[in-house]
This record gives C-alpha cells, sequence and structure tokens, in this order.
C-alpha cells in the first residue's frame, strides 16, 4: 500500500488539466507517442472539442521515485461540470490528494475555488500546481499570494509547470509521491470497494470502476453491491493502462476494474459500494446517492423515419449512461420520439450532441421541463414531467415544484448582476459570505425549473465566465403552474407546450411567438402564432406572405432540369415538420429553448 | 397511316446562333456564325436518324439564338426536311422565334414562301434605354417595324415576347409597355419577368453591386398589372406567361411542353421527349455538327422518369396552364386519384384562395395562385 498514490487533477476550465494529465502519462511511457492524441483521457470527441471532460478515465501510471521505489500512481480523472458533481464527489472519495491546477496568467478563478472546497470535503491533500508559466503574462508571484489569501493554501509547495512544454512535470511526479499520503485499508478485512464510474465494452459488458478500500477481489469471488444485493461472480479484475491488464487479486488502497457479465452500466450505481457476498463488510461507504434525473425534455428524430435509429442510439448510449432514462413519446407534429430524463442541461447537451455526432442523428428537443407533484382533486398525487400530460387544471387544487439551493461563487463586482438576474427567475437569497476581499460566494433558492432554462449560460456570460454555479435540490414547494400553448394559424403545436409560472407566462409567451416568427419561413400565404393560456390567447406574432415565386419560362429545355429542383426541394421539407398547414424548421423549435441574450 | 392514340408530337428545332449574345440570356447560343451552313447539314443528317415519335408531329418550332439569323433558304431545307424524314401531319404549325434586328419585309415575306406561318417576334420591349440594358441589337421602332412588317408580309398568326421586371423600372412604365403592345391587336402575347440567370453576364453584374434586381412586392405587381390588363383587352391567360386573343392562337408548339406531350428536339442543347424517355443533345455547336457528322449520335444524356417523377412533372406542368391538372387524366394515367394524394393541401391552398377547381374535374391557380405557382406546386409535390 506504501506504494501506491491515488489522487485527481482539479482545476476551473481552460486551466490545463487535461494537457498536464496527457503530459503525465507520457512522462511514465505507457503509451507510444504515434498512439498518442492530445488530452488522451478525453475520449469523446465532444469532449475532446468543448475541451471538457464528461466521462472519467482513471489510469494506472507506473513511477520509479527517486528513492529508487517503484509506484503506482492511480490518476483519477473527474467530470468537470455541476450537473455531474455527485460523481466528481465519488472519484474524490476514491482519492487521497488532488492536483490543484491554476492558469499561472488568470489566477485563482470561482471553479478553483469550488473544486478545492469539494476536496477538502474529502480531506484530500492539495498540491498547487501554478500551469502555463511559459505564458508571457504568467505572474507566478501574483498566483502563490492568491494561494494564500483566496484558498487559504501555503504557497510554498506549489510547484510551477507549463504542461504544454513538459516543465514541472518531473516535480510533479515526485511531489505526488512525497507529499500524498499512501491509502489506508485493511487488507485482511471483509472486501469493500467504492464504485466511482462505469463503463460499457460491447464484449464484456459493463466494466466496473472501483477502489478497493480494505480486503482483496480475485477471479471467480462472489461478489455483491450493497444497494440493491445484486449479487455476481467475478470473471476479471485488472488495473488501467491505456489498456485494461488483468490481474490476480486487488487489494486495498487500489484502484481498478472488475468485469462480472453486468449487463448493462444502469445495473452498477457510481457511489454504491461492492462487498463479498459470502463475508460482507459492516456497512457501506457514506455518501451514496442514486442517479436521480432532474431534467425531462422529448426528442424527436427531424426525419420520421430515423425512429427506429434513435431507439437503437439510445439504447446504445443507456450502456455507458446509467443516469439516462427514456419512454416513447408520441407528438402529432413530431410523431414518435423519446421523453427522456437527465442529470441536468449539460447532461441533456451531451446526450443530444452524442446523438447527432456518433449516430449522425438530426433531432428536435422540446423545451426542458423538471417534474412537478400535482395534487388533484381526488386526493392524489401525480408527477408530471410533461406538459402533454398535464392535467385538465380544473381537477388540480394544488402545485408543486422543485427547489434548489443553489451555490454562486463570484468576484463581488458581479454580484449586483447575480442578483438581478436569480430575482428575475423567483429566487431568494438567503445568504452571501466573502471569501476573500473581492470574492464571494452567494447563495440562493431558486426553482428548478428557472436554472433548466438558459440560467447558467446567462450566469457566465453576466459574470465573464468567473461565476460558477453548483445546486442540490432541497424540497418541492406550492406554486402556481399554467400550461402554456402555442397555436401557428390555429393548430395547437404540441411539441411546443410549456409548463410555466403563471407570473411568467406572457413574457414567455411573447418571447416564443417572437423566435417562431424569427425562425418559420414565409409562407404562401399568412401565419399567425399564438401563445395561449387554457383559451386565452396571451401573445401574437404574424408572418406576412410571400407574394410571388413563379419561374418565368418553363419551356422543353426547362423540364428536367425544374423537376430535379422540385425534388430537391421535396427532400428539403422532409426535413421540415408540419403543424396543420404550416411547415416549421428543425431551428425554430431549437431556438426556444433558449433567450435571445 | 397518320391517325395513332396518344398526343400529337412536337419537332423543335434549336438555332445557336446570335448576332450578339444578350446579358441575361442562358440559352445556348454563340456569335460566331461561319459555322452555319454545316449546322444546318447536321440538322438534316440529325432528322434523318434520330428516334422518331409515335404520333405524328403537328409543329415544327425554330428556336434559339436567333434563328432568324437564317437565310429562307436554309429555313426552307430544314423544314422540307422535317416533311421528308418524319411522318408529318397534314396541319402544321411552323413558328419562326424573330429578332427584330434580322429581318426586313422581303426576308419576312421569304420566310413565309419558306413554309413559316406563325412569327414570334423578340421585342421583349418598345424602350429604347430598357433594349439597351438588355443588351439588345435593335431599338424600340425597329420592334414596331418588325411587327408591322410581318402583318404586310401576310403573317395572321404573330405574337411578341416582352420582358418586365427590369432593374430601376416602374411598374406604371410596364403598364405603357402593355398599351404599346395591345395598339398592335396582336393573337399572342408572351410576358416574362426578367430572371437573371447564374452563369449570365447580367447576373455577374448584379453580383457586382451594378444593380439591384425588382423587389419581391414590385415584380408581383407587375405580374398583377399583365394579368389585369390583358384580361381586359380579352386575352386569355392560358400559361403562366402567355396570352392568347383566341384558343386557336395559342402556341400549339409550347402547350406540348405543358402537357406532357412528344417533342422532338434537334440541334445542339435540344430537349427531347419520346416514348417516355427525356434526352438532350450536347451543349456546344462544334461539338454537335462533329458529332452528327460523323454519324455519331449527338445525345449527351438522358433519363426516364419513373412514376413518382412523372407525376411531380405533371403537376408542375399541369398548374402553369389554365386548364389546370386534369384530376380525371391524372387518374387513369397514374391509377390514384388527386383527391386521394393531395385532397389536403388542395383544400388548404384553396382555403387561402391559391387553388380553385374548375369544371369539377381540374384543379386550377387563381389569380393570387399563378403568383405563387412554384410554391403551390412544391406543397403539392411534397404530398407524393
Amino acid at each position: 500500500m506504501n506504494r501506491i498514490r491515488n489522487f485527481s487533477i482539479i482545476a476551473h476550465i481552460d486551466h490545463g488539466k487535461s494537457t498536464l494529465s496527457d503530459r503525465l502519462i507520457q512522462s511514465t511511457d505507457i503509451v507510444s507517442a504515434r498512439d498518442f492524441k492530445d488530452q488522451m483521457l478525453d475520449t469523446m470527441d465532444i469532449e475532446r472539442e468543448r475541451g471538457i471532460t464528461i466521462k472519467s478515465q482513471t489510469i494506472c501510471l507506473p513511477y520509479t521515485g527517486s528513492d529508487g521505489v517503484l509506484y503506482n500512481l492511480n490518476l483519477i480523472d473527474t467530470p468537470g461540470h455541476v450537473d455531474f458533481s455527485y460523481e466528481v464527489s465519488r472519484a474524490l472519495a476514491s482519492c487521497e490528494g488532488a492536483l490543484l491546477v491554476i492558469d499561472a496568467s488568470q489566477g485563482v478563478e470561482a471553479q478553483t475555488i469550488a473544486n478545492m472546497y469539494l476536496a477538502l470535503e474529502h480531506d484530500l491533500v492539495i498540491i498547487p500546481i501554478i500551469n502555463k508559466i511559459d505564458l508571457p503574462s504568467a505572474d507566478i508571484d501574483m498566483v502563490k499570494a492568491q494561494i494564500e489569501s483566496d484558498l487559504g493554501l501555503d504557497p510554498g509547495p506549489a510547484i510551477c509547470a507549463s504542461a504544454k512544454e513538459g516543465k514541472g512535470i518531473a516535480d510533479i511526479l515526485e511531489a505526488v509521491v512525497t507529499q500524498l499520503p499512501p491509502p489506508q485499508g485493511d487488507a485482511g478485512a471483509p472486501f469493500k470497494a467504492l464504485i466511482f464510474d462505469s463503463d460499457y465494452d460491447p464484449y464484456r459488458g459493463t466494466i466496473v470502476h472501483f477502489r478497493v478500500i480494505d480486503g482483496s477481489i480475485r477471479p471467480r469471488d462472489r461478489i455483491m453491491f450493497m444497494s440493491n444485493n445484486a449479487e455476481y461472480i467475478v470473471e476479471e479484475v485488472g488495473i488501467f493502462r491505456i489498456a485494461r491488464i488483468p490481474q490476480k487479486v486487488l487489494s486495498a488502497g487500489q484502484v481498478g476494474y472488475l468485469i462480472a457479465g453486468i449487463k448493462t452500466v444502469s445495473d452498477t450505481r457510481c457511489g454504491d459500494t461492492i462487498t463479498h457476498a459470502d463475508k460482507p463488510c459492516d456497512s457501506a461507504m457514506p455518501g451514496f446517492k442514486e442517479p436521480k434525473p432532474v431534467v425531462f425534455s422529448s426528442m424527436y428524430p427531424v426525419s420520421t423515419d430515423d425512429y427506429p435509429e434513435l431507439k437503437d442510439a439510445l439504447e446504445k448510449l443507456k450502456l455507458n449512461d446509467a443516469a439516462l432514462i427514456y419512454e416513447q413519446d408520441a407528438s402529432a407534429a413530431l410523431g414518435f420520439g423519446f421523453r427522456c430524463g437527465f442529470l441536468g442541461l449539460l447532461h441533456l447537451e451531451v446526450v443530444q450532441e452524442r446523438l447527432e455526432r456518433e449516430y449522425d442523428l438530426s433531432l428536435i428537443i422540446t423545451a426542458p421541463s423538471v417534474k412537478y407533484e400535482v395534487v388533484m382533486s381526488d386526493d392524489t398525487v401525480t408527477l408530471i414531467d410533461n406538459p402533454a400530460l398535464y392535467p385538465d387544471p380544473v381537477n388540480i387544487v394544488q402545485t408543486r415544484e422543485p427547489y434548489i439551493r443553489a451555490s454562486i461563487i463570484t468576484p463581488d463586482r458581479y454580484m449586483g448582476a447575480i442578483m438581478n438576474l436569480c430575482l428575475e427567475r423567483r429566487g431568494i437569497n438567503t445568504n452571501y459570505q466573502y471569501f476573500s476581499s473581492n470574492r464571494m460566494e452567494m447563495v440562493f433558492e431558486l426553482p428548478l425549473a428557472e436554472v433548466v432554462y438558459d440560467f447558467y449560460d446567462r450566469l457566465k456570460s453576466i459574470t465573464q465566465g468567473y461565476g460558477s454555479f453548483d445546486y442540490d435540490l432541497i424540497d418541492y414547494r406550492t406554486t402556481d403552474l399554467v400550461k402554456l400553448d402555442f397555436l401557428v394559424n390555429g393548430e395547437r403545436v404540441d411539441a411546443l407546450s410549456q409548463l410555466v409560472h403563471r407570473d411568467k407566462a406572457t413574457a414567455r409567451a411573447r418571447q416564443t411567438c417572437k423566435k417562431l416568427r424569427e425562425e418559420i419561413p414565409r409562407h404562401m400565404f399568412k401565419v399567425a402564432i399564438q401563445g395561449a393560456v387554457g383559451g386565452k390567447i396571451i401573445a401574437r406574432e404574424t408572418i406576412s406572405a410571400f407574394r410571388k415565386d413563379v419561374t418565368a419560362k418553363c419551356y422543353g429545355g426547362d423540364i428536367s432540369r425544374k423537376r430535379k429542383l422540385l425534388e430537391k426541394q421535396k427532400k428539403g421539407k422532409k426535413r421540415m415538420k408540419m403543424a396543420g398547414e404550416v411547415m416549421i424548421p428543425q431551428s425554430a423549435f431549437l431556438s426556444v429553448l433558449k433567450t435571445s441574450e | 397511316m397518320k391517325a395513332m392514340a396518344g398526343k400529337p408530337a412536337g419537332i423543335y428545332v434549336h438555332i445557336p446562333f446570335c448576332v450578339r449574345k444578350c446579358p441575361y440570356c442562358d440559352f445556348y447560343s454563340v456569335a460566331d456564325l461561319s459555322r452555319i451552313d454545316s449546322y444546318v447539314d447536321a440538322l438534316l443528317h440529325e432528322m434523318a436518324f434520330c428516334e422518331k415519335p409515335r404520333v405524328c408531329p403537328d409543329t415544327i418550332y425554330f428556336g434559339g439564338g436567333t434563328p432568324s439569323i437564317l437565310s429562307s433558304t436554309m429555313i426552307g431545307r430544314i423544314i422540307d426536311g422535317a416533311f421528308r424524314f418524319f411522318d408529318m401531319s397534314d396541319n402544321v404549325e411552323v413558328t419562326l422565334e424573330v429578332n427584330p434586328g434580322t429581318v426586313d419585309a422581303s426576308r419576312l415575306s421569304a420566310f413565309r414562301d419558306a413554309g413559316i406561318n406563325r412569327l414570334i417576334i423578340g421585342a421583349q420591349s418598345f424602350d429604347d434605354e430598357k433594349l439597351n440594358f438588355l443588351g439588345r441589337i435593335h431599338d424600340g421602332s425597329e420592334a414596331k417595324t418588325a411587327i408591322r412588317e410581318a402583318g404586310r408580309a401576310g403573317f395572321e398568326n404573330i405574337g411578341i415576347d416582352l420582358i418586365c421586371g427590369i432593374p430601376g423600372r416602374e411598374a406604371g412604365d410596364w403598364e405603357k409597355e402593355l398599351k404599346t403592345a395591345l395598339s398592335f391587336s396582336l393573337p399572342h402575347l408572351s410576358c416574362y419577368m426578367l430572371t437573371i440567370e447564374p452563369g449570365t453576364p447580367l447576373y455577374s453584374d448584379m453580383e457586382d453591386g451594378r444593380f439591384s434586381p425588382v423587389a419581391e412586392n414590385l415584380a408581383a405587381d407587375l405580374f398583377e398589372v399583365t394579368m389585369e390588363v390583358l384580361d381586359r383587352a380579352g386575352y386569355d391567360h392560358y400559361e403562366i406567361s402567355n396570352f392568347a386573343k383566341m384558343p386557336g392562337f395559342r402556341s400549339r408548339h409550347n402547350c406540348k411542353y405543358w402537357t406532357g406531350a412528344p417533342y422532338v428536339g434537334l440541334g445542339a442543347s435540344a430537349h427531347s421527349h419520346v416514348k417516355g424517355e427525356r434526352y438532350w443533345n450536347v451543349r456546344s455547336a462544334d461539338r454537335y455538327i462533329a458529332r452528327v457528322s460523323s454519324g455519331l449520335s449527338p445525345v449527351d444524356g438522358k433519363e426516364r422518369p419513373d412514376t413518382d417523377q412523372q407525376m411531380i412533372e405533371a403537376v408542375y406542368l399541369g398548374l402553369r396552364a389554365a386548364e389546370g391538372i386534369d384530376s380525371r387524366a391524372f387518374e387513369l394515367r397514374f391509377g390514384r386519384a388527386c383527391n386521394e394524394i393531395f385532397g389536403r393541401e388542395i383544400a388548404t391552398l384553396s382555403r387561402h384562395g391559391l387553388l380553385e377547381s374548375c369544371d369539377d374535374n381540374r384543379i386550377c391557380l387563381t389569380r393570387q395562385g399563378k403568383l405563387k405557382a412554384d410554391a403551390v406546386a412544391g406543397r403539392l409535390i411534397g404530398c407524393i
């Protein structure tokens, strides 16, 4: 155990976390330069493009320290977004230390602080890394001062590095060995391990990623997941290099994987505890939560012919994404699709992008909704996350909506703007505190529904990217909900319906009508767009008809050409959705998901 | 045996030569006149071995380019050739497109003697400034002279082409042009909205910002004025851009394009529609001559539209004509009722005043519908 170190790298976005991971991996020679793609750990295209890590990857780096001893350094990568804060916490719970990467020219930023607190919560030893010192604007002294004042850490052990140029990498590896404690644990105790991730291999089934806390595990062991008492026989255990390397045994302190004929990743739970079925440990690891989708949206293929492909793609994604849930849904305007549940908006976007990119599907998604509690006149409570299923208001006694506690860490100059944004979103400011002379945390209680509608983008824009945001669901509170419908030339477009707070209905209706007016092309007749609550029209926009669309000449040589043009148009129209007599493009459905700012 | 089932065919003869190429024209033509003789020889060759339509042709149409650049002798040779190689009908409409800058009284008489019985005079406008913008080789008074001379030469079936929507001109001006045209009491008028086709010099000028095309509202006004003025003057609006004084003066040849009748296209870039197949000749006159004179087929490409494609053509072309889509003929031809395929759209478009049903079996564009013919066709075609 003394020759193992388990650690994560945490950072504000763009401070160089992934590049540093890459350099650490490269410096230990387990991957040839030829096979090396930048940012080795971010394997999904989307992650590489957005520069964020969603699906965490883990790797075991062999390293010979200056003391001549061969160490195994387990680098546990973490996803980088609030939707996945639970997954981050499970990864950190598997470590003894963390490298906190700070950009030498940007200094300490909001997520630096948020991430540091998360690491401290798990009693991790933190090594500050001042990265990008090669930049002309690097200011190492300033960053060291901030580490002391803003983070309350000793800047003494901080390591200056340039991951891009490979500077400081040797010092970092040595510090991991000398400064981070080895794992604690009792190899003789009953087997106990924490699941921090899982992925799916089409040939082997679910690969469970875990950290052994106590005891040991071998192939053919009978194991049990403590959350649901499900039992499996272990087929293989091993450690992560770039590929999986099978081992005879994994013992206390080690990080690795197991394969046990588990069909889908949904059969495993991040944060769950694994033990021996025959000789279980006393208690599970604390902090386990079931993945609970909080944001719901319907997804429809733009071309209705693609429904089977969408079904197939969701099934495949689900294999690798335990948090994703879905069921069949149908819309008059859009045909067959799926109602899906997500951990948050980013999760939704990631799923949407993966479906579009990896499965080449073109999608229409409906406005995200939260799950409401609806108390009916017969005293039953119905849970509603789909506007299409919203009951007739005459039968509703009360509606309740989920609230969150949002923590926003920001430079104090954005305090006013954040206050305005949160109050506009029906928030209540419950607390604020200063971390340093100009850095603060603001705490709000906010309806989750207000957050799923474009909140994060707005927060980023009003704080120029400095504001970081984290949230927990707290409770359900009474609300005044209405179902907002949209009609196009008198025809209700079910896929555009939204559940909104009564006070917000008119503004949302006007804004949505305006967006639709911008996105729906002119027709050969006038198109009226209306927003309505119940039978009452509360917003209206009109698209005037175009006046002329006719080819002047059509003689012998024009016929084939014209027909080909018409065939092409016909194909293009397959991508448009008909709402009664009006053609609505995909872009119109997507435009209503965001505010214009 | 001349009477056979099916629609009579037409013969189109393309003459790709011009004194000067007009900057708006995207028909194939060249200004090098040295090859006219060998081109005419090639036409006669092509006639000899081309695919013949099932039903005897009853029209010959000389289009261009500028067919009136040819001598009456050449025109005569080609007409004679058609009668020699095709099983021509007894009553043939023989049309010549005439550029006012290429004819005088004696040439017009000679064309008549050669067998031409219908003239389409490419006046385009009577306004010198507009003609200048269009790059025409003639002015307004030459256009008027050509029309008068045509009548004096004994032609009764005379039509003129006019272009509206010339950038920088107002709707009022167009009405004046129409009145001038009406003063000649001609049996046929074609009024085309200027279309600035990609690849033409005019298009490049527009791209370079030398002028802006007329706005959609003005273009729509111009089309409405055309329909109103010519309706009042007693013209039958028998196709989007074509107006005839009496049914007998419709272009028998051009109607073949809109009714799906067969036609044989002779010459460079000419298109044919024979026995369900559409094909087209090589575009270049030189290559055409070379191919034909060495005994090769000038056909450059061909296609046989499938049922759906034939339906698209039937809808698009049918709507352009005053008679509209004949739902009985449609059902006979395709085995499916119009209502079954298009019923919902027809209802929508009728409700918006764009379509109407006539004589209870024809689906026709209303006047408003004619302004949006392509869009209306697009909606119907979306149902196929």
